[in-house]
């Protein structure tokens, strides 16, 4: 019987099925926005969690964040991972992808050896797709990214990688880390026994110190990145309403709004 | 910072094919390079490909460094990334950009980690000039301006990666024009090829591909669905639609994530990037996910019945009622005319 050890990363972002104003300064309006599990964190989280119905493996979930993000890791104990661990640390804020790849490779390293790493593709929120490389590298070991599919065979894994037009199918050695995507599979829902036998789960907090991280590689200093300026560009667009009495009126206002500039809508020659 | 000179594309083909989004890249990369002062140059990996130096010479290469080598016939990271890193750690260029595609998006970041350096992804614009950074008083010149979409369509922000070199980038395609070709001489500069037996962690068991190129990336016309279409009667009228006018059907995540069409007609970050004249968008609230894919019409048309969408903060022409009694009268219309 195979015997894993998976680390399934998971990020909380803002609700993105919610509108996100944007203030006049360009800021976001995050106070309405409800805070969720990262969308595709959630393919990862099945994916781990598959592998737990079908060999004899452990499953630790980890997150970087503030410590309302306690609540997403209670939501992926619900689902039923075995362990939660949040690295929660003042000093963290404003890291870009490098700095946060550090921050988790610390993390990781003090859990010892695992033979998978499973993370979603991208976040919803900042949508660079890096951490998951970028800590690969941290730790060595290969990875593949944009998986929809993937088995795990004796000490590799067989991955169905989408790429443009198609996909391709590769071998890894084990430990690998993948990226998962929306595709990959349907997350189980939380359930009440779930939530229940969650409770008595602890979610255990990480500081700097706890994972041996030097200060000056996270954070704002630890950051290659910085962010210059966030502009709102006024919309070039026209805004232009259109109205009419009745919905005959409304497509031909339509229609002759989009001729005056210089497009005619007809049907096709076929 | 001293040493590091020059502007860098990594260039990806496909079937002995320059792709479009490199050489859309190029024409970025020869104008920055023309206002930093400095060379242009492409890195080419494959086997079999020395053909397309010339090709990347005539879109203003002024350095191509080669490796072509049948253990670079595919892509793998480990030996890509290794020999990627060697080759910028020994000729220093300041900025190095890639396309944000499935080979780019996974070679950057590990390329970038391995350099310790900044990366910033799915660019839609870029330029170089000075920043000013006031907490440390200094003011730093020859800066790249990484220009990303950030919260919602119309913000934008600029990343700077200003005391790591190389500056690296991922940039979208179709964000850029492809340049006109002119005759060129670039220099070639052959790379040796050693592979390390600890890079040798993957092998490519199958590679398929529709090898038809996307009419929705080419189409005049896009009918863009959204939710609103509210499941496959919606999606048909709206695919109706799109063949009336001779158009191609494009879709938001929400709607390819419930399966109402392929992922393929996804428009936006993780999707396709469309350009066409004429967009109508039915039924989509517009999300930043998706406009981003967007930007590049010439007219957008929106019509959605909740008039606190944000698509019409980023529409041409807003139509504030349901789709499914505007678009049928169009298709009446449009019938009764052809």
């Amino acid at each position: 019987m195979i015997s894993l050890k998976v680390i399934v990363l998971v990020k909380q972002v803002p609700d993105p099925r919610e509108y996100v104003r944007i203030r006049e300064d360009g800021t976001l309006d995050r106070e309405k926005a409800r805070a969720v599990i990262n969308d595709c964190d959630k393919n990862a989280l099945e994916a781990a969690l598959q592998l737990k119905e079908k060999f004899n493996s452990k499953v630790i979930a980890v997150s970087m964040g503030p410590p309302k993000a306690e609540d997403a890791l209670r939501e992926a104990l619900a689902m039923g991972v075995d362990e939660a661990i949040l690295i929660s640390d003042r000093r963290v804020r404003g890291s870009d992808t490098l700095a946060t790849s550090y921050v988790l490779y610390k993390a990781i390293e003090k859990l010892g050896p695992y033979d998978l790493i499973l993370c979603g593709l991208e976040s919803s929120d900042g949508g660079t797709a890096q951490v998951g490389p970028e800590l690969a590298e941290f730790l060595g070991i290969p990875q593949a990214t944009f998986v929809e599919d993937f088995e795990v065979k004796g000490n590799y894994v067989i991955v169905k990688r989408r790429i443009e037009g198609g996909f391709e199918k590769l071998k890894i050695t084990m430990p690998v880390l993948l990226t998962i995507s929306k595709n990959a599979n349907k997350p189980r829902p939380t359930t009440f026994s779930g939530i229940l036998k969650a409770v008595k789960k602890p979610v255990v907090t990480w500081s700097l110190e706890d994972i041996g991280a030097e200060v000056d590689k996270v954070g704002l200093a630890g950051s290659p990145t910085k962010i210059m300026k966030v502009e709102k560009i006024g919309s070039q667009r026209k805004r232009i309403l259109i109205e009419g009495n009745d919905v005959e009126e409304i497509v031909n206002n339509l229609l002759r709004s989009l001729q005056e500039h210089g497009i005619i809508l007809e049907a096709a020659k076929q | 910072m001293n040493g590091y000179s020059g502007v860098w594309v990594y260039v990806e083909h496909r079937n002995g094919v320059i792709s479009n989004s490199t050489l859309e890249i190029m024409g970025k990369a020869r104008e920055l390079a023309s206002k930093l002062g400095v060379e242009m140059a492409t890195v080419l990996f494959g086997n079999d490909v020395s053909h397309l130096v010339s090709t990347l010479a005539e879109y203003g290469a002024d350095r191509i460094y080669l490796a072509d080598d049948e253990a670079l016939k595919e892509y793998k990271t480990l030996p890509y990334t290794r020999l990627l890193t060697e080759l910028i750690e020994s000729n220093k260029p300041e900025i190095v950009l890639f396309t944000a595609s499935s080979l780019g998006r996974d070679l950057a970041p590990r390329v970038a980690a391995r350099l310790r350096t900044g990366l910033t992804a799915n660019c839609i614009d870029l330029d170089v000039g000075c920043f000013e950074d006031n907490e440390k008083g200094k003011r730093l010149e020859r800066i790249l301006y990484q220009i990303v979409p950030a919260f919602g369509g119309n913000v934008v922000a600029t990343i700077v990666t200003p005391y790591h070199r190389p500056q690296i980038a991922t940039i979208r395609p179709g964000t850029f024009p492809v340049p006109t070709k002119a005759p060129g001489r670039g220099e070639v500069i052959h790379v040796k090829v050693n592979l390390r037996r600890e890079d040798d962690k993957a092998e490519v068991l199958e590679v398929k591909r529709d090898l038809q190129e996307s009419e929705l990336e080419n189409a005049k016309i896009v009918v863009g669905v959204g939710v609103g279409a509210r499941g496959p009667d919606g999606v048909k009228m709206l695919k109706r639609l799109a063949e009336v006018l001779g158009g191609a059907l494009g879709a938001t995540r929400p709607v390819t994530d419930a399966g109402w069409l392929p992922q393929e007609y996804m428009i936006g970050e993780s999707g396709k990037t469309v350009r066409p004249d004429l967009y109508i968008a039915c039924g989509i609230s517009g999300a930043m996910h998706h406009m981003v894919g967007v930007r590049n019409a010439k007219v957008i048309v929106a019509i959605n019945k909740d008039p606190k969408a944000p698509i019409f903060e980023a529409a041409d022409y807003i139509i504030v009622e349901d789709m499914f009694k505007i678009v049928p009268k169009l298709l009446e219309k449009l019938d009764r005319k052809g």
